[in-house]
Parts: structure tokens; C-alpha cells; sequence
């Protein structure tokens, strides 16, 4: 038997379209539904087109297949006004939440930084933070777990054409979230982020930079390969994540430069900042389905 | 050019802009000094904040010397008759930041975005006109954009609530027909009461030429700063535009000797390297970079031994847009890498 999960996606715009192309190959986790609100919506016309069993009338219209469907995860790329109550009747039902909304419900989940730890309490609902958290968050971790980080900041450049009008219109959600979590996840006592977006074409690929202030005298030779070990698990999901300089240090300063190439599914190569969330979310769900079939962790439970 | 009986709003960038060039260490008690000063001369409206707006404490711009609150906590308090306006980047501020510029008495809110990128303001323009405050829809690096590009970002910010529009040379870039071009598709496109105005930079020694400009073309307001002291080879420097339109019967409300002084006695001492047009200054204009790129560059030439000019140049071929001061180290590390230097 499969030890696949099953999966529904909620909302099949960029997000949802690109995350059911990436899951359509994946070991673990099976595509079953992608939901929308629009029954003309190209995204569901996209999925049906793709064999998906498709939903037009919200998170509502699914939930008596979830059972029969045995749908175990569900991934959430609405928005954040929605979210709450998506996750609450999917999570009544036994479904796993990975919340890719600003939401932020549920813990923060970086993968190769705290994933694990989820995975094991069968966390019921994740958040994947924002783009800028994905592709900088790992690097703050590699710094402050060789040694205290008083200050993290990053900063994220992103091409105008991949920055959608729900993160335009409530771009302090961005720096307020990737703060947030550069400081719960990153391990840095106090976090700042920062957003740029750059209209030149071509578009400009994802790029990052990370700063890290250390509490005292880095230990040059234990973070830069507390670095280059990081970089490594990030490529295991996002093949394209880049150390472009760096670690560079000047004093009590630690910076990374990186560069965020997409794999170029159906979003651009240059989204990277997308890639890597939809990426970061599938292999948030892989990880649940391992440890189901390692038997680390059981889901919940259902009458047959 | 016929400016005579027509008056404008000078709005002084020395203690915002010019902390670029004080690697925004400007001290509290110069702040309030030369905003004292500033204000007995009668400047009208005075910018204070960290040289990249509310929120700009950072590794990447700097730390500055005091916070914005200490400083807009500092000067406000002080001012008989000048108003204090406050930057804010949407990306590096917050509406967090927002309300506590307003709390400190912050009259004048300008919301800055890239020129193309307008719609990531709604939430800021919009908050900031729900709290009465004069809020200024501010298009930076407007050289990058067409004139018809710039009047429908414009009304974006408009329909959020701007009650006035910048049109800001943030590379020191433009010629004075450019500024008449988009200045005039403006003031044709958006309502008569919605204000316009002008940011200059001198990198091309354009500052007041494009300043003239944008008054004939319809701007209420212009941007400057006393003695220059801003990023790049500095803002229009107001002392002198004041005096050139002083001679055009243009009115302005300054004392223009005591403005003379303000420049001389407390600005010009408080320079920790002259703001000229030098060779790399020359290049931002020349490349369309932004302004406060320049010191950035300048280290990094100290640091990796690359030249700021090559820096700059490759910024401006990248399309780098405002606050993307990162990219300099990382460029000059890939540069100095493709030289053999590292």
C-alpha cells in the first residue's frame, strides 16, 4: 500500500498551481482536490486539466469527501482573512494544516531549523513564515547555532512580477512575520526585516542578504561551515538556493549574500521567493508522511 | 523663465537626506540646533528622520546615532512656526512607526515607494490620511519611468489618499526638460488640489535648473537642503535656489541671509567630507543610481579595492532601485573576485 498522504490545495492561483506541479511528483505526498471559489477560475481549469479532482465552492465543498478521500493534509495558499476558519474544520477532521498564508496560526516552520521537531508533536497546523523568512531564516540558525546572535536582520529583493497584490497591499505583514521569526526561528535575540521589490526586466532573480551581529568574536571557521552544511539541506528541496558570497566577516558582523533560483515549474525560474515557499511547503508535508511511515508519529484517528 | 508672483514651499532635507552623508550620526543637539536656526529663517517644513525614513536603524543603511523618536521627540517641541515631516519606506517602515511619528507631532508623513511600485503605500497613505496628516505620495527614482507610467502611479497614491505627489530625481539623473515633462503630465492628470512637488539631487549639478523647472511646470513644493548636505553630491541646495528666485520675484517666505548663515555657520562645519560633485558623485547622475549609494561604494572601494565608479556603473546597469544598498558588497566581493583580488 501507498504510503502516500493525501492532499488537498486550497486556492489555485500561482501558489496552489505551482505546489501541485511540484507535488505531483513527490514520493510522499498525493495531490486528490484543489479548492477554489470560482468555478471559471483558470487555476481549477488548470488542475481538472491535470486530473484533480476539483471544488469550486470553497473549503466547505470538500469536507464531506475528506474522509472518504482520506485526506490527511491540507495546504493553504488563500489569505489570511480566510485561513483561521479553513483550518479549523479541516483540522476537526484530522487534516494537517501547512499554512501558507501570513496567518501564522500555528508555529513557524523553517524547514531544515525546526521541521523536525513539528513533524514529531504532529503539529496540526504550520506556518511557512513569508519568502523572505524561507530563503534567510536557515542562515540566521546556521550563525546562532555555533553561538549567540544579538541582532539578525535580513533583506529580501524580489522582482516587482513576483509580488502579488495581497503582499503589496499589507507589506508590513511581511517585515512584522520574517521579524517574528527571524528571532523564534533564527535564534537571534532581536530580528529586522526588510523588503525591496526591483521592477527591472528581465526580471531579477530572488536575491537575500543576511546579517548576523554576534554576541561576541565570531568563530570564523565553525559558522562558515555551520553555513555551507546549511546551504547543502536547503538544495535538498530548492535546488537552486545559492550562497553567492560570504560568509563574510567584518568584526562582530556576519553577512550572507544569496541568490534564490526557482526550479521554474509554473512560476518563473526567477520567482524564487515563490519556488521556495511552495518547495518549503511540500517538503513540510513529506516529513509528516515519513515519520507516519516510520511510525514515529500516528494520525489521528478515523472511524472506517 | 517667468516664475514672478508665484510662490512656493521649500522643504529642508538637511537632517534626513543629510544623513546619508553623516552616516546618520548627526547628533540630537546639532538636530535641534540647526532646526532652531532653520525655523527663525523661516523655512517652512523640515524633515527629521533616519536618512532612509522611519525604521531605516539597520545593518544595511546604518544605525544612527539616536532613534527617530529621540530626535523627532527632540525637535518638535522647539519649532515656532516650521512644521516637521517624517520619511517613511513601505518594506523598511511600518504604520507601527506611523503612529508614533504622529504622536510625537509629526505634521507632514511622505510615503516613499519605487516608481513603479506605488500600490505597496495604500496602507500607509491610507492610514496616515485617516489621521489628518498631510500625506505626500513620494515616486522615487522617477528617471526610470515614463511620464505616463509616473501620472498612473500617481493616482494610485492619490486614490489611496495622498493630498500631494513628488515627483524625486533620487539619482540626481534628469535634465530640466524631463523634470517639465513629467511635472506638467502630472499637474494635467491629477485634480487641481492635489499638490505637487520636486526632490533634486545635484549629482549633475541639475538641483536648482530642475527646481525652476518644476515651479514653472506647476510644483507647490520643492525639496533642497541648507548647504547641500544630503546623499550623493547632495539635495538642491536651498541658500542658493533661494536667492536665484528671490532675483525671479518668486516668493518663498525665507530670510535669505539668515538661511546664508544657517548654511555657513552650523551646516558646512557639521561636513564630515565635502558634498561636491566629484568623480564618483558625477557617476551617480551620470548612471542613474541612487544617491546614498555613494559612501556605501566608497567603502566598499577601501574594502575589496574596486573602484566605486565600476561599482556604480554595474548598479545602474542591474537596474538597482532605492534601498538595495546590500547589493554594493555583494558586488564588489563578485568584482573583486572576477579580478583576482580575493
Amino acid at each position: 500500500m501507498s504510503n502516500k498522504l493525501k492532499a488537498v490545495i486550497i486556492g489555485p492561483g500561482n501558489i496552489g498551481t505551482d505546489l501541485l506541479m511540484k507535488m505531483q511528483r513527490s514520493e510522499w505526498v498525493e495531490p486528490v482536490w484543489m479548492v477554489g471559489i470560482d468555478p471559471e477560475s483558470e487555476g481549477l481549469k488548470r488542475a481538472a486539466a491535470m486530473g484533480i479532482k476539483t471544488c469550486s465552492t470553497g473549503v466547505d465543498g470538500i469536507l464531506e469527501h475528506v474522509v472518504a478521500d482520506d485526506i490527511r493534509v491540507a495546504f493553504d495558499a488563500t489569505s489570511a482573512y480566510v485561513h483561521a476558519e479553513n483550518s479549523r474544520k479541516l483540522n476537526e477532521l484530522g487534516v494537517i494544516m501547512i499554512d501558507l498564508t501570513p496567518a501564522a496560526i500555528g508555529p513557524f516552520c523553517i524547514p531544515p531549523v525546526n521541521l523536525a521537531d513539528h513533524a514529531k508533536n504532529l503539529e496540526m497546523n504550520v506556518n511557512m513564515v513569508t519568502c523572505g523568512g524561507q530563503a534567510t531564516i536557515p542562515m540566521v540558525a546556521a550563525v546562532s547555532r555555533v553561538q549567540p546572535v544579538d541582532y539578525g536582520e535580513i533583506i529580501a529583493t524580489v522582482s516587482s512580477k513576483s509580488v502579488g497584490p495581497g503582499t503589496r497591499q499589507n507589506i508590513d505583514e511581511f517585515t512584522r512575520t520574517t521579524a517574528g521569526a527571524v528571532e523564534k526561528v533564527g535564534g537571534a535575540k532581536q530580528g529586522k526585516a526588510i523588503i525591496i521589490i526591483n521592477p527591472a526586466e528581465p526580471p531579477l532573480m530572488m536575491r537575500d542578504t543576511v546579517h548576523c551581529l554576534t554576541e561576541s568574536e565570531p568563530n570564523r571557521d565553525a559558522i562558515t561551515e555551520s553555513v555551507h552544511q546549511m546551504v547543502a539541506e536547503v538544495q535538498k528541496y530548492v535546488p537552486g538556493y545559492k550562497l553567492v558570497n560570504g560568509p563574510v566577516f567584518d568584526g562582530n558582523r556576519v553577512s550572507m549574500f544569496m541568490e534564490v533560483e526557482g526550479l521554474g515549474d509554473f512560476l518563473p525560474k526567477y520567482a524564487g521567493n515563490l519556488d521556495i515557499m511552495t518547495a518549503a511547503g511540500l517538503r513540510t508535508a513529506e516529513m509528516f508522511a515519513e515519520e507516519v511511515a516510520n511510525g514515529t508519529i500516528s494520525l489521528p484517528a478515523r472511524g472506517e | 523663465m517667468n516664475l514672478q508672483g508665484k510662490s512656493v514651499r521649500l522643504h529642508d532635507m538637511s537632517l534626513r537626506d543629510g544623513m546619508h552623508a553623516k552616516r546618520h550620526q548627526i547628533s540630537v543637539d546639532e538636530m535641534v540646533k540647526v532646526a532652531c536656526a532653520m525655523d527663525d529663517a523661516g523655512m517652512p517644513l523640515i524633515e527629521v528622520t533616519h536618512g532612509d525614513g522611519l525604521g531605516g536603524s539597520s545593518v544595511n543603511y546604518g544605525f544612527p546615532a539616536h532613534t527617530d523618536e529621540e530626535y523627532l521627540g527632540a525637535v518638535i517641541p522647539k519649532m515656532k512656526q516650521a512644521k516637521v515631516s517624517a520619511l517613511l519606506l513601505p518594506g523598511i517602515g511600518t504604520v507601527d512607526h506611523l503612529k508614533m511619528a504622529k504622536e510625537l507631532g509629526v505634521n507632514t508623513i511622505r510615503v516613499a515607494t519605487h516608481c513603479t511600485e506605488a500600490d505597496v503605500s495604500q496602507q500607509h497613505i491610507t492610514f496616515a490620511r485617516n489621521l489628518n496628516m498631510d500625506t505626500v505620495g513620494f515616486l522615487m527614482m522617477a528617471h526610470m519611468a515614463s511620464a505616463d507610467k509616473i501620472v498612473e502611479q500617481a493616482k494610485l497614491m492619490v486614490s489611496y489618499g495622498a493630498n500631494c505627489i513628488y515627483c524625486t530625481d533620487s539619482a540626481g539623473y534628469m535634465l530640466p526638460d524631463e523634470v517639465s515633462e513629467k511635472i506638467t503630465a502630472l499637474r494635467n492628470e491629477l485634480p487641481a488640489e492635489i499638490e505637487l512637488g520636486f526632490h533634486g539631487h545635484h549629482n549633475m549639478a541639475m538641483g536648482v535648473a530642475n527646481s525652476l523647472a518644476a515651479i514653472e511646470a506647476g510644483c507647490a513644493r520643492i525639496d533642497g537642503s541648507v548647504a547641500g548636505l544630503g546623499a550623493g553630491a547632495g539635495n538642491t541646495p536651498l541658500e542658493v535656489l533661494c536667492a536665484v528666485l528671490n532675483r525671479m520675484g518668486c516668493e518663498t517666505g525665507i530670510d535669505l541671509y539668515k538661511i546664508m548663515d544657517v548654511a555657513e555657520d552650523l551646516i558646512t562645519p557639521m561636513m564630515d567630507q565635502p558634498i561636491r560633485v566629484d568623480r564618483d558623485s558625477l557617476t551617480l547622475g551620470y548612471a542613474g543610481v541612487y544617491s546614498s549609494f555613494l559612501l556605501f561604494a566608497k567603502r566598499a572601494e577601501a574594502k575589496y579595492g574596486v573602484q566605486a565608479r565600476d561599482i556604480l556603473v554595474e548598479l545602474g546597469k542591474r537596474g538597482t532601485v532605492g534601498g538595495q544598498e546590500d547589493m554594493i558588497e555583494d558586488l564588489a566581493l563578485t568584482m573583486a573576485k572576477a579580478a583576482g583580488k580575493l
